[in-house]
């Protein structure tokens, strides 16, 4: 038997009136009692798929004069990075494609993050001015830098390697060039700040003459120029060793990021769902059909016990559901159709249970033992299956994500979470449940109670 | 109690019976894929103030054409985007007079551009070299979570091989559906295989789990008595979560819902239903014959004379 079962029956009650607030709600506010001031905000609507709701169309193209070519792949390449980029947003079943030859169609779900999809696109590398003191690193090796972009700063690193200090960065610049410089051999970017950088860059040059500034892309040193002079005015240079190439993509990274192509932000507009409405309702009706049916055979089949199992599966569904609106999932047709396959399989394991008890009843057990034995003996196998399942969709995931194959990940994720939280339910909640019933209700007749 | 292990040979018949045609089909008519894997057109038009065309009239005049993977979206400023597999000119303007007819009135053509595919080449080989790898991550697992019994990693080898099994009979079924109901391979094929390879090896557990058990308790019987015992104890599970679950759900799915999810509804059904069929009919016997090492039998006494 369980002890402290009335522990038990309050964790769960919790954490079902956790889960089903996060379902009812569209967003989660908690307040602080004292102030009245939210102490916790977090948005919760659910967010669907383009199939079910459209959502956001973005229309990208190269900005490079209309009669140059692009280079070979450089397209397909930048596809890839905006793919990575939007998908960092979140679990979100963006659809980016290459239109044409020097366009790429972008589609976001869901309207509220209009603002964060058009500037995730847009998102330059990270270009840093840090004060590196008397050394001189050498091109192309990585710094360790004070400057993170929550405002916090940075953790030291293990390793004790130094720590520099970050004057300003990239967002400061207002325009970048690239000019030959006087001797005509090599080329140099010519920069201007805006006013706030201007003044930052006056007072450490100032204040800094003869020591070295360097700048880094992505904390990788690009050049380590030596400051001469104060300088006023909020324009500078850049020169390194840098050909017309060189000191064009360079350019090109600073305003664009770190695309192979310039890409410009043609047009954005607002797309309407690929599906109808009926298609919607029909699979809806259909997901309900299926439940009902098996629900009601859970209940024929395994009686008391699959009167549990129901009422289990509904707080997994509620669970579940809270989880993926807060983690903003994107709910496709599809994904909800999955949805619907994963709470069939969280009765699995209830199912191995009950066929346990009831062999356990059959060689004679009483009810106590038998449901004892039904959990005990039944969970290698509940163990190891889920194990098994669970390694396979972590290893999809990292795949997924290391690869970007969005599609993969996505998937795997979901996979991933539906199986731990049925192995909560059918462990934990089922359990307690049956323990619930039973401690009320002693029935004799196990023909009739548990269909043995 | 019933002998199911007896007539393995037939059951592997049955499974090659299942499973060759459709590769057959695939090898010689090429993979279906969808314009998600290859890219297509994408056709954007207006229509004059006040008139509009449905999704419905939309796909049925792609359809007179010969075009029947067109998939339509509507936009905020009133136009329509639609994307299908690739048109050539003739057929574009043959669409363009359907609407007009449709529509009674002018249709603007806006833009009509080629585009590329929204899964990558690159994504679909990755994919299958993550299964690849998380069907590795299984044999260990198993290897290990069996260690106790004898030869361990026969059991992590035979949940793989099965897996490839249930592997095979989904593209045999894809194979089968593009050649008879012109179904595609999309993104939706995808995430249906994928789901059947993670429920796979969960399925193949829970009987190795019973052969675990009974392989301490009943030691003293023949290994091909004990798998058939474990097969048949693990049996009523089976069929229920099988069944009585999943199967319910997905029929009702493929029966009642939209047409988008009926082909991945019957794509994840005949799957699932592998994945049980094979733990006993694929995985179970293929345990019995390595015990046996019944391949020395295979090809006759020639080979030993």
């Amino acid at each position: 038997m369980i002890r402290n079962l009335t522990n038990r029956i309050i964790l769960i009650v919790l954490i079902l009136a956790l889960a089903l607030w996060v379902d009812l709600s569209d967003e989660i506010n908690v307040l602080n009692p004292l102030s009245n001031e939210a102490l916790f905000s977090r948005n919760v609507e659910p967010r669907l798929g383009l199939d079910l709701q459209g959502g956001l169309q973005v229309l990208l193209e190269a900005d490079i004069p209309a009669d140059q070519q692009v280079a070979g792949d450089a397209m397909e390449i930048a596809r890839d990075i905006v793919q990575q980029r939007t998908d960092a947003l979140g679990v979100n079943e963006n659809v980016i494609q290459i239109a044409g030859d020097r366009r790429i169609v972008g589609e976001f779900p869901g309207l509220e993050d209009t603002e964060s999809v058009l500037a995730t696109i847009q998102q330059t590398g990270l270009m840093e001015f840090v004060d590196t003191g008397n050394v001189a690193p050498e091109e192309g090796t990585f710094l360790v830098t004070d400057y993170s972009p929550s405002g916090e700063p940075a953790p030291a690193p293990e390793d004790g390697s130094t720590v520099y200090h970050t004057i300003m960065t990239g967002a400061e610049l207002d325009s970048v060039t690239v000019v030959p410089d006087q001797l005509g051999v090599n080329y140099v970017i010519n920069f201007v700040l805006k006013s706030e950088g201007a003044r930052i860059f006056a007072d450490h040059t100032g204040a800094n003459v003869g020591e070295f500034l360097t700048i880094t892309l992505d904390k990788q040193v690009i050049s380590s120029p030596v400051i001469q002079d104060k300088i006023d005015g909020g324009e500078g240079s850049i020169s390194g060793s840098f050909t017309a190439e060189s000191a064009n993509a360079f350019a090109v990274q600073l305003r664009y990021g770190s695309l192979p192509v310039p890409l410009k932000i043609v047009e954005t507009r607002i797309i309407g769902p690929t599906l109808g409405a009926d298609s919607l309702s029909k699979s809806l009706r259909a997901g309900l059909i299926g439940m009902a049916i098996v629900a009601l055979f859970m209940i024929l089949y395994y009686r008391l016990p699959g009167i549990v199992a129901v009422l289990s599966i509904l707080i997994y569904a509620a669970i579940a559901f809270a989880v993926f609106k807060w983690f903003h999932f994107t709910l496709t047709l599809p994904g909800i159709a999955g949805f619907l396959l994963s709470t069939g399989a969280a009765l699995d394991a209830n199912i191995l249970i009950f066929e346990r008890l009831k062999e356990e009843l059959r060689n004679g057990k009483n009810l106590t033992q038998a449901v004892d034995q039904g959990w005990t003996r039944a969970w290698s196998s509940i163990r190891d299956s889920n194990l098994s399942a669970i390694i396979t969709s972590l290893i999809l995931f990292w795949f997924g994500s290391t690869f970007g194959a969005t599609i993969v990940k996505g998937f795997s994720l979901t996979l991933a979470l539906g199986v731990g939280i049925s192995l909560f339910t059918a462990i934990y909640v089922t359990r307690t449940l049956l323990a619930l019933f039973l401690k009320g209700f002693k029935p004799n007749n196990y023909d009739l109670w548990f269909g043995i | 109690m019933i002998d199911i292990l007896s007539k393995r040979y037939l059951y592997f018949l049955l499974s090659f019976i299942i499973i060759v045609p459709g590769l057959v089909f695939l090898a010689v008519d090429g993979l279906p894929l969808s314009i998600d894997f290859t890219g297509g057109s994408l056709f954007e038009i207006a229509f004059e103030t006040g008139q509009t065309l449905d999704t419905e009239t939309i796909n049925a005049i792609y359809e007179d054409a010969g075009i029947d993977d067109a998939q339509v979206t509507t936009t905020d400023t009133g136009s329509v985007l639609i994307r299908s597999s690739f048109l050539t000119n003739e057929v574009r303007d043959q669409i363009l007079t359907g609407m007009k007819t449709a529509v009674g009135g002018e249709v603007t053509v806006i833009s009509f551009d080629s585009v590329g595919p929204t899964i990558g080449a690159q994504v679909a080989s990755r994919a299958a070299l993550a299964v690849g790898v998380a069907a590795l991550g299984v044999v260990f697992y198993i290897t290990l979570a069996f260690r106790k019994v004898q030869n361990a990693f026969r059991y992590g080898v035979c949940a793989v091989i099965a897996m490839a099994h249930d592997v095979a009979v989904v593209f045999s079924i894809a194979g089968i559906g593009a050649r008879f109901f012109e179904w595609q391979m999309d993104a939706l094929f995808l995430t249906a295989l994928l789901t059947v390879i993670g429920f796979s090896v969960q399925d193949k557990v829970v009987v190795f789990d019973r052969i675990r058990e009974n392989a301490t308790s009943l030691r003293r019987l023949e290994y091909e008595t004990l798998v058939n015992h474990s097969i048949v104890q693990t049996l009523q599970r089976s069929i229920n979560t099988q069944l009585m679950t999943v199967e319910f759900l997905l029929l009702s799915l493929a029966l009642f819902g939209g047409v988008t999810l009926q082909e991945f509804a019957v794509i994840l059904l005949v799957g699932l239903l592998s994945g049980t069929y094979s733990s006993i009919f694929v995985a179970a016997p293929i345990l019995v014959l390595w015990e046996k090492r019944e391949w020395s039998t295979w090809f006759g006494r020639g080979a030993n004379a």
